[in-house]
């Protein structure tokens, strides 16, 4: 239940919602953390700075979105990133010979994610052992088609992702594509109202004509696609195929999504908050290399941000539960 | 509504089939008749014990996990593989080889899981942060001191410790007679202690838990803080049952703990609990391993036959 729901909406005109504050919150860090870069290289700032220092943001900011799509129904999967290995394998291994077989494997996965969502809905499962159960299949299918890393990119592939974009570099046009994209579909569309529902109060849209089946199809099909585009942006980039690449996606997407302002209970998610979650993760990696800090600590500093911008949420919460 | 004792009475069969262990058991067993088949009855107790001594590491990370997913929906301790290697390497480094440091190096593993449990709390509570990105984060941190620790340092466990962790009691391995005993003691626990009725009754209803009068805070932080010893201990055997620490030698925990709980059949929204469901599901998903081994069968369509038989458990055992 969002608290500022009871409250009467112009008392206090300067003041925003904690729900729109969360995303500025995670914007902030972000803009931080670039401006710490930046001081310590300021080469970071250019075209092919930035360029290279957001190249793995595009199959996160992909796998993130991927996520956001389950986390809105309250559910989630534990077998994403095994799953954007598969893809991975697969276009790695079939997309530059055998575009047609590689075309139609992508489809079935697809369709294989959506047809989770719906047994998911319709025996009413537990999400996170079926997308576990299903982890162990993607892993499996992705080892099968290549049992040591292999295989090559598409030339198309591999040159879209190294496409020269004006004015900045493509990962940063993506993002904001994705922010507006997203926002639409999942904030102000009629659609989108009801899909963010189906997370909030499934009961109600059920009992209102709304089948839980269709919405939990759409949206693990959704979660599906942007996972197969996670696992073709990393063949493009890495030019390569390796069933375990995939598998730290699982987690650091769930985190994109919750620093960016989704919440676990599900039904409130925030498409740009999520972009800039993803962008977070990734610098958090990039951040101790210049500030000379030795690799060994980048995990400890990619917690702490994590850390950091939830407890600065769970703070600003307490604040307005006071204030309200 | 309590899992157990509810319904009307049944012929006994269907009684049995209808407790939660029943499935990942029942597949234990046939899966280890399987291989024993495959090996035209040669070296049954052997499958067994070689089965019973990984299980157990499954077993007690389980266990743990066990008791963060009773408290409720939500609560799930991400930061368990991570635990374990920390204890592991932290432990072996203290130990550097040497026997008469053993009990230094074992207490330190303890110390760090009750440390861990405590940091994962502290996030949890003081911050509010959601449980799963709350051991997810301290997850990282701990990864992190191990990969800065690793560097230069002893991994190998002192000879006695080695001993210890190989030797056997006939057919049954010692450190699944210690697990058997945990597991014994956690039971008893769950189904009997203030603690446990309180961590069960948390798990199925927080509000109805807390209006009925009941201390549930401490029942939570319990559970999170075993969780981080089990993690801890089971790392720390782990690394001498292996000859060495290394620091990918837990990742398989992150989701066979989790896998373990479930399909033993534990609710995963919290409040109930199997503690024998987590033997049945652990020497289940090891002697699939072990059965596709005998087969010959590779990696990949190895993975894929264990997440088909946990979806087919899942499946018969029904709604949870």
């Amino acid at each position: 239940m969002p608290p500022d729901a009871s409250r009467p909406r112009l008392s206090a005109p300067f003041r925003l919602s904690p729900l729109a504050a969360r995303p500025l919150l995670a914007a902030l860090a972000l803009l931080l953390m670039f401006a710490v870069i930046v001081w310590r290289e300021p080469r970071a700032a250019s075209y092919l700075g930035l360029r290279l220092l957001l190249n793995f943001s595009i199959p996160l900011m992909f796998a993130a979105f991927a996520a956001m799509a389950v986390i809105v129904l309250g559910d989630i999967d534990l077998g994403l990133g095994p799953f954007i290995g598969l893809a991975n394998v697969i276009s790695a291994r079939w997309l530059a010979g055998n575009p047609s077989l590689a075309a139609l494997l992508l489809v079935l996965s697809l369709l294989a994610y959506a047809a989770m969502g719906a047994l998911i809905a319709a025996r009413r499962l537990p999400s996170i052992v079926i997308t576990l159960g299903a982890s162990f299949i993607w892993l499996g299918a992705g080892l099968l088609i290549l049992p040591t890393p292999g295989g090559a990119a598409p030339d198309w592939l591999a040159a879209l992702l190294r496409l020269h974009t004006p004015f900045v570099p493509l990962p940063l046009w993506l993002a904001v594509a994705l922010a507006l994209a997203g926002q639409i579909l999942f904030i102000t569309s009629p659609a989108g109202v009801v899909l963010r529902g189906f997370g909030g109060a499934p009961e109600a849209l059920i009992r209102a004509g709304w089948s839980l089946i269709a919405a939990k199809s759409f949206l693990y099909g959704l979660a599906g696609a942007f996972g197969i585009l996670a696992g073709l942006a990393l063949t493009g980039i890495n030019t390569t195929g390796d069933a375990n690449f995939g598998t730290p996606y699982t987690l650091l997407a769930i985190a994109a999504v919750i620093v960016g302002g989704g919440e676990f209970a599900g039904g409130i998610v925030s498409p740009p908050g999520t972009v800039i979650g993803a962008l977070i993760l990734l610098l958090s990696g990039a951040l101790l290399s210049f500030l000379d800090v030795s690799t060994d600590w980048q995990l400890s500093v990619q917690g702490g941000i994590l850390i950091l911008v939830l407890a600065l949420r769970a703070l600003l919460r307490k604040r307005d539960a006071h204030a309200a | 509504m309590p899992p157990e004792r509810a319904e009307a009475p049944h012929a006994p069969l269907i009684r049995l089939a209808r407790r939660p262990w029943f499935y990942a058991a029942t597949g234990a067993v046939l899966v280890w008749l399987l291989v024993v088949a495959s090996a035209e009855g040669r070296g049954a107790w052997a499958t067994l014990g070689t089965a019973l001594g990984f299980g157990t590491f499954y077993v007690i990370t389980g266990l743990g996990q066990m008791l963060v997913i009773a408290a409720g929906p939500g609560n799930i301790d991400l930061s368990i593989p991570s635990m374990m290697t920390l204890a592991g390497y932290l432990g072996m480094g203290l130990m550097g080889g040497e026997n008469g440091r053993l009990a230094l190096g074992f207490l330190l593993a303890f110390g760090l899981g009750l440390a861990g449990g405590a940091a994962n709390l502290l996030l949890i509570r003081l911050f509010a942060i959601p449980p799963m990105i709350a051991t997810l984060a301290a997850g990282l941190v701990m990864q992190s001191v191990t990969i800065a620790y690793s560097r230069g340092s002893t991994a190998k466990p002192p000879p006695l410790l080695l001993d210890a962790a190989l030797a056997h009691l006939g057919p049954l391995p010692l450190i699944a007679l210690g697990a058997l005993l945990l597991s014994a003691v956690m039971a008893l626990l769950m189904s009997r202690s203030v603690f446990g009725r309180t961590l069960l009754a948390l798990g199925q209803n927080a509000r109805a838990a807390y209006l009925a009068g009941l201390r549930t805070g401490p029942a939570h932080a319990a559970a999170y803080l075993l969780s981080g010893v089990f993690a801890a201990l089971a790392g720390f055997w782990l690394a001498a049952y292996s000859g060495g620490a290394s620091l990918n030698m837990a990742e398989d925990f992150l989701l066979m703990s989790i896998a373990v709980v479930v399909l033993g059949g534990s609710r995963v929204s919290g409040g109930a609990v199997s503690v024998g469901g987590l033997w049945g599901a652990s020497l289940l998903l090891y002697l699939i391993v072990t059965l596709l081994n005998v087969w010959t069968v590779s990696a990949g369509l190895r993975y894929v036959l264990t997440g088909l038989i946990i979806l087919l458990v899942l499946g018969l055992s029904g709604e949870r």
